[in-house]
């Protein structure tokens, strides 16, 4: 079996037994990345000369039999808006095209610290706005499973590297399913953690109340290992959350499982064929003793606009820091510059600093938070949030988790909703309630249509990760 | 209708005419789309900002002593600069 194809626990015990060493492994993968990322386009950075003084550290401790992490000398990616230090970060902006990170986010405080291998920065839709990863200044990462289509987005790069063995394990963000649709497109398993229980300091911000940092891996076990190590309070994000609820046990057998179904993540419109695939997920609960039960979201059909505004009046106030004084890309200097204050460098350097659709987000979010229209946008948004987090607290009185299908089609064709913004808005339509109610769920395949993976969500109580992802393993092992 | 060049302004984007008018099309439609929200009555409900009720987190405001290297890190990406400090157009 190829190195690259190795679970972390697998690769761990090579590494330990000296079946291969760390450097070895490093350069596997960075051999792999040369042949084949020219085709998928899942990186924007590779950070070589870091990768291998990571690994040489941890071959050192191996030599000395020191005992080391699970996750030492495993070589990962990182979404490229996650700060590490010295190492170019650019949201996939053309406003951060030459930026270097002053500092490391604490997720990769923490990765480090365990010993991990940081292979480079993968792509996403600028500033993680959007669903295809298309929106990207430096172009879309391509679908490994068939490189015509899109991998979803925002976090395709980490998506597509996880599918095409690029690396060991990838993280990506989630603002509204920019783990969960990549993963669902790619064929490979993507957490959401709940809000607050990862630290965002070091992330790029586009919504605060929605943004988490979450795994992207090929098998559940490899999610978990991950999580673990990512998760916990910080100091440094006022958000994050101190809670001893996140150690809660959940180890239940199917038989004592309830399992509800939104009947509103059900509905026409829906690839019939993606349908078939969650159905037959479902019965496989069933076959195993779980109690299906249907229930209702009532305020599902609103969870769209309530999420365009809020994410997007968020956005909107993140993104006035980048003005080019600071740090990021700055026309100032230039001899065609027709600048004379300090108003028109902003104009200037932002018009001409942001891709287009994350201008048009920005003019979304603020519209929907000037004078005059507050009230009838943002602040409706937010009442309407409440009643959708209050119908997760109700349906969750009589059931312990959600199945339900990431999206209702599987990888669409690079080109075919770029024109039009509503419709690839519609992507995002099974994952962002989830968002909203600050709620885990995990994506994880669970069929394919033709080539194409499906990828089921199951959507858990606040803190309940480990449960889902035990329950996620029930489908693993059935598939298996 | 939407006031394209007024939000642009207050967004400080400088938008190409083209830009302009290609705006207000993809805009006009996304807030139609939006008016979905005027089914429904939430005179009663109070607003979510954060998913769980988030407490205010405070401390002292004193500044932390950074070392040389990483002030160094932060001057070295401004784009313009005069000595140790960000150099930028004037205000008014």
């Amino acid at each position: 079996m190829a190195l690259t194809s190795l679970t972390i626990s697998q690769t761990h015990q090579g590494l330990v037994k000296k079946k291969f060493s760390a450097l070895e492994l490093t350069k596997e993968y960075l051999n792999r990345i040369k042949k084949e990322d020219k085709k998928i386009h899942s990186f924007l950075t590779v950070s070589e000369n870091l990768a291998f003084s990571q690994a040489r550290e941890i071959d050192k401790k191996i030599s000395k039999k020191e005992n080391i992490d699970l996750l030492a000398g495993i070589p990962t990616v990182i979404k490229d808006n996650i700060m590490v230090e010295d190492i170019k970060c650019t949201a996939a902006s053309k406003i951060l095209e030459n930026y270097i990170a002053c500092y490391d986010a604490t997720v990769i405080e923490k990765l480090k610290k365990a010993g991990t291998v940081i292979l480079g920065k993968t792509n996403l839709d600028e500033f993680a706005m959007g669903s295809s990863c298309e929106n990207s200044a430096f172009g879309a990462t391509k679908n490994p499973s068939d490189l015509k289509r899109v991998t979803g987005g925002s976090s395709g790069g980490s998506a597509a590297a996880v599918a095409a063995n690029l690396c060991g394990y990838a993280l990506g963000s989630d603002t509204g399913g920019s783990i969960r649709l990549p993963a669902s497109f790619c064929g490979v398993v993507g957490l959401k953690p709940t809000y607050g229980t990862v630290s965002r300091y070091g992330l790029i911000a586009f919504a605060s109340s929605l943004d988490q940092i979450g795994p992207m891996t090929e098998t559940i076990e490899d999610c978990k290992i991950v999580f673990d190590v990512i998760k916990g309070w910080d100091e440094m994000d006022s958000t994050s959350i101190k809670t001893q609820s996140l150690s809660r046990s959940v180890a239940k057998s199917p038989s004592d499982l309830k399992i509800g179904i939104p009947k509103e993540y059900f509905v026409k419109g829906m690839d019939p064929e993606v349908e078939k695939q969650i159905k037959k997920a479902i019965k496989k609960y069933e076959d195993e003793g779980a109690k299906i039960i249907e229930v209702s979201l009532p305020h599902t059909e609103y969870a769209l606009p309530v999420y365009y505004i809020i994410s997007n009046s968020e956005a909107s106030a993140n993104l006035a820091r980048y003005d080019g004084i600071r740090y990021g890309k700055s026309k100032v200097k230039s001899q065609k510059s027709k600048v004379k204050s300090l108003l028109d460098v902003y104009l200037e350097n932002r018009g001409q600093g942001f891709g287009d659709e994350v201008k048009r987000r920005i003019m979304l979010g603020t519209y929907a938070l000037s004078a005059g229209y507050y009230d009838a946008y943002y602040l409706k948004a937010q009442k309407v949030r409440t009643l959708i987090k209050e119908d997760f607290e109700n349906v969750f009185k009589k059931v312990d988790v959600l199945l339900t299908p990431v999206s209702p089609t599987t990888a669409f064709k690079i080109g075919e909703k770029i024109d039009n913004p509503l419709s690839m808005y519609l992507s995002d339509i099974f994952t962002i309630s989830v968002n909203l109610a600050g709620l885990p769920a995990l994506s994880l395949p669970c069929g394919k249509v033709g080539k194409l993976p499906v990828g089921l969500q199951i959507i858990g109580q606040p803190f309940e990760e480990k449960r889902i992802l035990e329950i996620g393993k029930i489908i693993e092992e059935v598939k298996n | 209708m939407i006031d394209v060049e007024h939000i642009a302004r207050l967004a400080r984007l400088e938008l190409s005419q083209d830009e302009v008018e290609r705006m207000r099309k993809e805009l006009s439609s996304i807030l139609d789309y939006f008016d979905l929200l005027k089914k429904i009555n939430v005179k009663k409900v109070k607003p979510t900002s954060h998913s769980f009720s988030v407490e205010n987190v405070m401390r002292e405001d004193l500044p932390k002593k950074q070392p040389k290297e990483k002030n160094d890190k932060l001057l070295k990406v401004m784009p313009e600069k005069k000595g140790r400090y960000t150099k930028v157009k004037s205000v008014l």
